[in-house]
């Protein structure tokens, strides 16, 4: 399990304000973030893996810095983003996934291995070498998944990854980041999803305003949205 | 390429990409210079033992070739007006017989062998052209085919929906918006996968 730290981190985007001091530590195995629209869940969540890197204070994931040392960081922060369209790079389903060892050292056969058994673990085997955008939304996801974890991560990091799918698809993507033997950090605005989980955040404007078990969490959201 | 490849494990299929391409540019090169039909003859045959040898099913060959044969339908009996029949039907053949030479590449060779082809190809100017960086560019052109045309049918139905119809800006604008919108997510998510090197 990795440690992410953020100390007095702020940010701005131009002249409006985004974070406003965030201090967390990090060590829970599923953890959710919860918040209004624009209150900043997505850069936070971002800067865990330095797509955004903070105006002031920092961000580490085991000690190393987000801001200087991303390359490192990304290799242990795997992202999965709401729309696996601008996720998916190659045209089909086994390439995608072999598109992220591409910098690895791997053997072409390891390689090969690591994405067969990648996609039978997310129930994608039937579809390993058809046209990725002929995927349903909810197979897309599980290929964005399936990608990000070939890479073998320790952190999987997930901006509302349930957003566009339905009430079904929405629940296979749950119950697969919850069967993640990787700390799982889920943003999302489906509460539901967050249902076993150890910690939840919840931020508004810019702020940790509660920071609980999902009851006690979640009650405090409710009513901060009431 | 375009998600059009056939899965098989045929010697077509395992044939290095590289060759696969250098072949396929010499062999057009030589269809285009034959003079006698009968040469001619002999390579529209040799396309068609290939096809046969890669065993691509015929629904997949029909798709192929059914375009080509529209184009011909009007483009040989044009010619043949003009040059006469002999000439028109070798230049139909020609033009057929490149084509699904073509067709056979893509439907054989996935798109990371091609992307594997063009590092070695460009591994001799490797202090001038990052060849790992030309074939990301190619894998993300080829994948930003289907993604554009469903932000353009996407932005169609949208008009449709509001009952707009008219001005091309009126589509090329949110086309375009969208266009660069999904560039930037898909630049962030190449980051995030990291490839930012
Ligand atoms: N790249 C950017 N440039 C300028 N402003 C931005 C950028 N990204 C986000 N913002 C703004 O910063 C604020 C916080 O954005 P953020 O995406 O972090 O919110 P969020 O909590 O994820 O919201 P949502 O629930 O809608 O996804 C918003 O007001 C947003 O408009
Ligand atoms: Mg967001």
């Amino acid at each position: 399990m990795s440690v992410i730290e953020f100390s007095g981190v702020e940010h701005s985007y131009g002249e409006r304000p985004v974070l406003r001091g965030v201090d967390l530590v990090l060590g829970e195995g599923r953890i959710g973030i919860v918040g209004a629209n624009g209150s900043g869940k997505s850069t936070l969540a971002r800067m865990i893996n330095g797509l955004v890197t903070p105006d002031r204070g920092t961000v580490t994931v085991d000690g190393l810095d987000v801001a200087r040392q991303g390359r490192e960081v990304r290799r242990r922060v795997g992202f999965v983003f709401t729309n696996p369209d601008n996720q998916i790079v190659m045209p089909t389903v086994s390439e995608d996934v072999a598109f992220t060892l591409r910098k690895s050292r791997l053997s072409k056969p390891d390689v090969a291995e690591r994405v067969r058994s990648t996609l039978e673990r997310f129930g994608l085997a039937a579809h390993a070498e058809h046209p990725a955008h002929r995927l349903s939304g909810g197979q897309k996801q599980l290929l964005a998944l399936a990608s990000v974890l070939v890479a073998e991560p320790s952190v999987v990091v997930a901006d509302e990854p349930t957003t566009l799918l339905d009430a079904r698809n929405a629940r296979l993507i749950g119950e697969m980041l919850s069967s993640l033997e990787q700390q799982v950090i889920v943003v999302t605005h489906q509460l539901e999803l967050l249902d076993g989980f150890d910690r939840v955040i919840v931020i508004d404007d810019g702020r940790i305003v509660a920071d609980d078990t999902p009851d006690a969490a979640l009650g405090a959201y409710r009513s901060l949205i009431a | 390429m375009i998600g059009l490849y056939v899965p098989g494990s045929t010697l077509v299929h395992r044939a290095p990409a590289l060759a696969k391409l250098g072949l396929l540019a010499v062999t057009i090169a030589v269809i285009t210079v034959l003079q006698e039909p009968w040469q001619l003859a002999a390579a529209v045959g040799g396309v068609c033992v290939l096809f046969l040898a890669a065993r691509i099913p015929p629904r997949m060959v029909w798709r192929h070739v059914v375009p080509i044969l529209w184009l011909l339908a009007i483009a040989v009996p044009v010619q043949a007006l003009f040059a006469g029949w002999t000439a028109a039907l070798m230049m139909g053949g020609r033009v057929a017989a490149s084509v699904a030479l073509a067709a056979l590449f893509t439907l054989t060779t996935t798109v990371s062998s091609v992307l594997d082809a063009c590092q070695q190809l460009l591994r001799p100017f490797r202090r001038w052209v990052d060849g790992d960086r030309v074939g990301l560019l190619l894998a993300l052109t080829i994948r930003c085919v289907p993604l554009t045309a469903e932000i353009v049918r996407e932005v169609i139905e949208a008009r449709r929906a509001r009952g707009a119809t008219g001005s091309l800006t009126a589509l090329a604008v949110p086309v375009i918006v969208r266009s660069l919108q999904s560039a930037e997510a898909l630049g962030e998510a190449l980051v995030a996968r990291g490839l930012d090197d």
